[in-house]
């Protein structure tokens, strides 16, 4: 058997320690009745070499992006991952420790979390940020929770139509049962208008979540949003792309209260949408309201520096029910992977991956706009790393072209239900184009497309 | 303050009546309970409270407990002193280390408290 | 010994100018970029990350790294979380192009091994659980009950009913009441019984028609089987209530005993902990549950289904129940941690699985029996693969705590066993050896717990003496949080 240790020999000498004559004995507790008397149904064991060839004719019957170009989007990037991230996000010491709750025996897991949170605060321009949460749609549900904690207001948040439509599905799971109006603001050409969010906004709603970049793409007034939410008394929960950071206006700097974001462009890769990661991070007079593991610096009984977990008075294994939030498991492996990936790029790595993506992705809009029969659907928007065309032979006809010359675009925006009234939403597919992409790929593409 | 002339809670307050102002804080019971304190949160001045109701908290390493507020009534004062060092909490819980004042909106509350010796005996079996 | 120049905090190693990732020039026309991105939305200045180069990236990450114990270095018998070994194939196989690369919006047609593989892993876990319907997406075992509340609100909604309140043993996790207060419960903590189980009559004061929902651990935090488990789940299905079994502590039970036969409703897996996810230092987890027939069209979309076709391009397909909950994250769940679960069941197949469980309670067993005249168990005689020993005899006689003891481990070379938790049994000390370690690793450690036993008590209070730091000071980490080193303080 695989993994296990002790011979026969061993087995009868702890059980006669024990006093049992048998392992089956030890099981005396659970009644006879509840016992299964039968094998477990599933399928048979697999050698090493066994269960390689299995793994391996299931990824084949996958097509992956090694054999066709990724310019999928939608909250899942195909950013490169440098191989010092792997090399470090292998390494047992991290992935095989537990949460870091023993301080002495975990400095190395302490130290790389309390380096991440200086990161994410560095390209946020918050005052903190916690080790990580799941991902980017339970941030959002998370800021709302916090929000209402903050603010006291519990009834009722605003969301911008242009936010990913699952981060939306995610959060009206999260508080539809609850007493909590959700109040969607729609979009009009692939973006808000802040007067109609100013509109929607009233002095008992607890915050306004804008994404920026949207789903979409399309840069919306973030500035301005942030403004009109602090003007009701409400936080400002922005959700960025990390990677436009290098680029755009910080949180921080425009005067967010709460910045979330899916950080698996920062080296993880697409793994068919997880594990990915949670940022988070928020004005340091919310700390206490924060959910989440956070580490801090103190000093040890000898006056050294060290890191510890911090504040987890906050947290579920102390506070129970009062809890800031049921997290524990966060993504620990992932946050060290987010980690390297920005040490590694620096200042002027984060800025010249944004930069990249962001110029490769308007020539492709311009090239691909060009097309006869295909346009970009919010024409005169401002955009990152990703835009929506639409093709007067429907999404599918598009997407299927694309696929037969080795292109995956999308998601296709008829995937989702937006509370639009436009219908031509129903036409869009997403474009996604990072800084992996090259100029010959792309002139591919166009020229499939017009054939 | 003379802790003879205090009313005390069961969730551990203790208030202190002078005039139409009551001073309310935390029993040395409760601070040894918490251990090292590290936080307090205290309510706005200005803002009501109402009795038995949440009006701040307080933060250990190891806990996080709710201030249960004895009385209703608008909170005229917050020792603010004790948000930068929590040390009068432990060392004079019944002097500088009071949490608020409160104009107090209905002085009839008051008589559902323990007088001192009655506290002392509550914590005693609180704590077996 | 650790190098103090590549350790120092990241931001410390920066100099102007040093690059550890380059990137090609663009091949595009270049146009100004405010003719892209409007002005006002540009940042004023760079983002002031760290420069560093790559061997310095290397350098300070796998020396720190050596500053953690971890499994693959030390027997790490922290209870409660099921720290076995993590198989080394899982990393490969996970990592295959094919596995690590999909988006998750690729077509269909493109994903029908990962989908074959997802759908394989559900019906294994219904198998195990002994409950039939599954949804791989929680992240993590406490969205795992989060999404399991909810699933169970949505399910009594459908019938008319509003039920309002959650209980659970006062040894559940922390998780417990969280979860049920984040699904808008009330929380009601019961106590337990003189020998560490579910005290019936509590239970029973407290069932009404307002009773949503009773979780309990099984086998609990104290190690023991609840042996009244299927009374309790009578008892909770006559009050209308549902039950649900929070799964950390299945690595005891594969292949004995479901929580479907055992009364259970719904239940969460760690694949994390059972199926051996690994921790990565405080996650990712992954959370899957499994829930009864008639729960089955509230669960969280999308699940996996099998379709009846014969086109191989089109049998495994994404699809939403139809009354569901609606979704819990994005995408399809923790799919990395999931793979590696699926390959952990395939390679144990039914009988190792029952290994499993049988030496990890074999293992438990015998190191409690080997510490029990220095480290008694206050609870149960048997216990199954972990135990919660206490310290308070000791702490009495002459001041060694439960903390001294862990602390002091760690000089040795074992990481210390969980303290302190669960809160019923004072002075605690819980034990959960796993399955995947020697009787020679148990032997030693019950060895050194006596040697420390007999060490001077003042010096086990400054108890660790050999780890790179000692005794970090919690009260002033927590009074002024220091939680990042790029703001003045």
């Amino acid at each position: 058997m695989p993994y296990l240790f002790n011979t026969p020999e061993q087995q009868q000498e702890m059980l006669q320690a024990i006093g049992v004559d048998s392992v089956e004995a030890l099981f005396a507790t659970i009644p006879s009745e509840l016992r299964l008397n039968r094998q477990l149904n599933i399928p048979p064991a697999l050698t090493e070499m066994e269960l390689q060839t299995h793994v391996s004719n299931l990824a084949e019957k996958n097509v992956g992006p090694s054999s066709r170009v990724c310019m999928l989007g939608g909250g899942a990037y195909d950013h490169f991952i440098p191989a010092a991230v792997d090399e470090i996000a292998r390494r047992g010491e991290f992935y095989t420790a537990y949460t870091p709750y023993q301080a002495e025996a975990s400095q190395g897991s302490l130290q790389t979390f309390f380096e991440f949170q200086s990161l994410i605060c560095r390209l946020t321009g918050m005052d903190v940020s916690n080790a990580s949460l799941y991902e980017g749609g339970t941030c959002v549900s998370e800021a709302a929770f916090m929000a209402m904690r903050v603010t006291k207001r519990h009834n009722r948040i605003v969301l911008l139509g242009s936010m990913h439509p699952e981060y939306r599905q995610v959060v009206e799971s999260y508080l539809n049962h609850l007493n909590c109006e959700v109040i969607v603001v729609p979009s009009v050409n692939g973006c808000v208008d802040p007067a109609d969010v100013d509109k929607a906004m009233n002095d008992q709603t607890a915050c306004l979540v804008i994404q920026h970049p949207n789903f979409f793409g399309t840069l919306e007034e973030a500035e301005q949003l942030t403004e009109i939410a602090h003007k009701y008394g409400a936080l400002s929960v922005v959700s960025y792309d990390p990677i436009s950071l290098g680029l755009l206006n910080r949180p921080g700097d425009y005067g967010a209260d709460i910045a979330i974001a899916e950080g698996q462009s920062l080296g993880t890769p697409l793994q068919f949408g997880g594990p990915y990661l949670g940022l988070f991070s928020c004005s340091k007079k919310f700390v206490r309201r924060m959910p989440g593991r956070l580490i801090g610096q103190t000093v040890d009984r000898n006056g050294k520096s060290c890191f510890v977990l911090n504040l987890q008075a906050r947290e579920q294994h102390i506070r129970r029910d009062k809890a800031t939030s049921n997290i524990c498991s966060n993504q620990g492996l992932i946050a060290i992977r987010a980690t390297v990936y920005l040490s590694l790029l620096g200042k002027q790595g984060i800025r010249e991956v944004a930069e990249l993506s962001c110029r490769k992705a308007h020539y492709a809009a311009e090239q691909l706009s060009q097309i006869e029969g295909i346009s970009l659907l919010f024409n005169d928007r401002p955009f990152f790393k990703e835009f929506v065309l639409s093709c007067s032979e429907g999404p599918d006809y598009l997407l299927r072209k694309a696929r037969q010359a080795g292109f995956d675009l999308g998601p296709e925006l008829s995937r989702f239900e937006f509370q639009t009234d436009s219908e031509t939403y129903q036409t869009g597919v997403l474009v996604a184009i990072t800084e992996q992409r090259t100029r010959e790929e792309i002139d591919r593409l166009v020229m499939a497309l017009k054939a | 303050m003379d802790q003879g002339n205090l009313k005390f809670t069961k969730t551990h307050e203790w208030v202190g009546v002078e005039g139409e102002i009551a001073t309310m804080g935390i029993t040395d019971f409760a601070v040894n309970q918490l251990t090292d304190l590290v936080y307090i949160e205290l309510p706005e001045v200005g803002s009501n409270c109402e009795a038995g109701k949440v009006f701040g908290e307080v933060e250990s390493v190891k806990a996080v407990s709710d201030l249960y507020s004895p009385v209703s009534g608008e909170i005229t004062e917050a020792n603010t002193a004790l948000v930068d060092d929590q040390s009068p909490l432990s060392d004079d819980p019944f002097g500088t280390g009071w949490i608020t004042k409160v104009k107090m909106s209905n002085p009839a509350e008051l008589d559902l408290f323990m007088n001192a010796d009655d506290y002392r005996k509550f914590c005693e079996s609180e704590a077996h | 010994m650790r190098n103090q120049l590549a350790t120092e905090l990241l931001f410390a190693l920066s100099q102007p100018g040093r690059r550890g990732a380059l990137f090609p020039d663009s091949d595009v026309p270049e146009k100004p970029l405010n003719e892209l991105i409007p002005q006002s939305a540009l940042a004023a200045k760079p983002t002031d990350l760290p420069e560093v180069t790559e061997p310095d990236v290397i350098r300070h990450f796998v020396n720190l790294s050596t500053l953690n114990m971890c499994v693959d270095t030390h027997f790490y018998p922290l209870g409660s979380c099921t720290m076995k070994y993590n198989p080394k194939r899982h990393e490969r196989l996970a990592g295959l192009p094919g596995i690590v690369d999909l988006h998750p919006y690729q077509n269909p047609s493109d994903l029908q091994g990962m989908l074959e593989l997802l759908y394989g892993m559900q019906e294994m876990l219904a198998e195990i659980s002994g409950l039939p319907a599954v949804s791989l997406q929680p992240a993590a075992g406490a969205q795992g009950e989060f999404t399991a509340l909810l699933t169970a609100k949505a399910y009594f909604e459908s019938r008319g009913e509003k039920r309002t309140k959650v209980l659970f043993p006062n040894s559940a996790h922390g998780t417990n009441p969280a979860s049920a207060a984040l699904a808008g419960f009330d929380c009601v903590q019961l106590e337990s019984s003189e020998e560490g189980l579910i005290d019936l009559d509590d239970l029973k004061s407290h069932l009404d028609d307002q009773t949503a929902v009773f979780m309990v651990t099984n086998p609990n935090t104290l190690g023991l089987f609840e042996k009244d488990i299927k009374q309790i789940a009578q008892m909770v299905h006559d009050a209308g209530g549902l039950v649900y079994i929070d799964g950390a502590n299945m690595n005891a039970i594969l292949g004995y005993t479901r929580p479907g036969d055992f009364g259970g409703d719904m239940m969460h897996f760690n694949v994390h902990k059972t199926f051996t996810g690994p921790h990565g230092a405080g996650g990712p987890g992954a959370g899957p549950i499994a829930v009864r027939d008639f729960l089955a069209d509230f669960l969280p979309g999308p699940v996996i289904k099998r379709t009846e076709t014969d086109s191989t391009e089109n049998q495994f397909v994404l699809e939403d129940p139809p009354k569901s909950i609606g979704r819990i994250r994005t995408f399809y769940g923790n799919i990395g941690i999931l793979v590696r679960g699926y390959c952990y069941l395939r390679t144990l197949g039914a009988e190792g699985l029952k290994a499993v469980s049988e030496n990890a309670v074999l293992n438990a067993n015998y190191l409690k029996v080997i510490l029990k005249d220095v480290l008694p168990v206050p609870n149960g005689d048997l216990c199954m693969h972990e135990f919660v020993a206490s310290a308070s005899k000791i702490k009495s006689e002459n001041g060694i705590t439960a903390m001294d003891i862990a602390k002091r481990l760690l000089d040795f070379g074992f990481h210390a066993p969980t303290v302190y938790f669960p809160l019923v049994v004072t002075e605690a000390i819980m034990v959960e050896p796993t399955e995947t370690e020697s009787k020679e690793t148990l032997d030693a450690f019950a060895e050194t717990i006596r040697k420390i036993l007999k060490e001077d008590p003042e010096f086990l209070r400054e108890a660790p003496h050999s780890t790179d730091i000692s005794r970090p000071d919690e009260v002033i980490a927590a009074r002024n949080p220091i939680l990042q080193c790029c703001e003045p303080q």
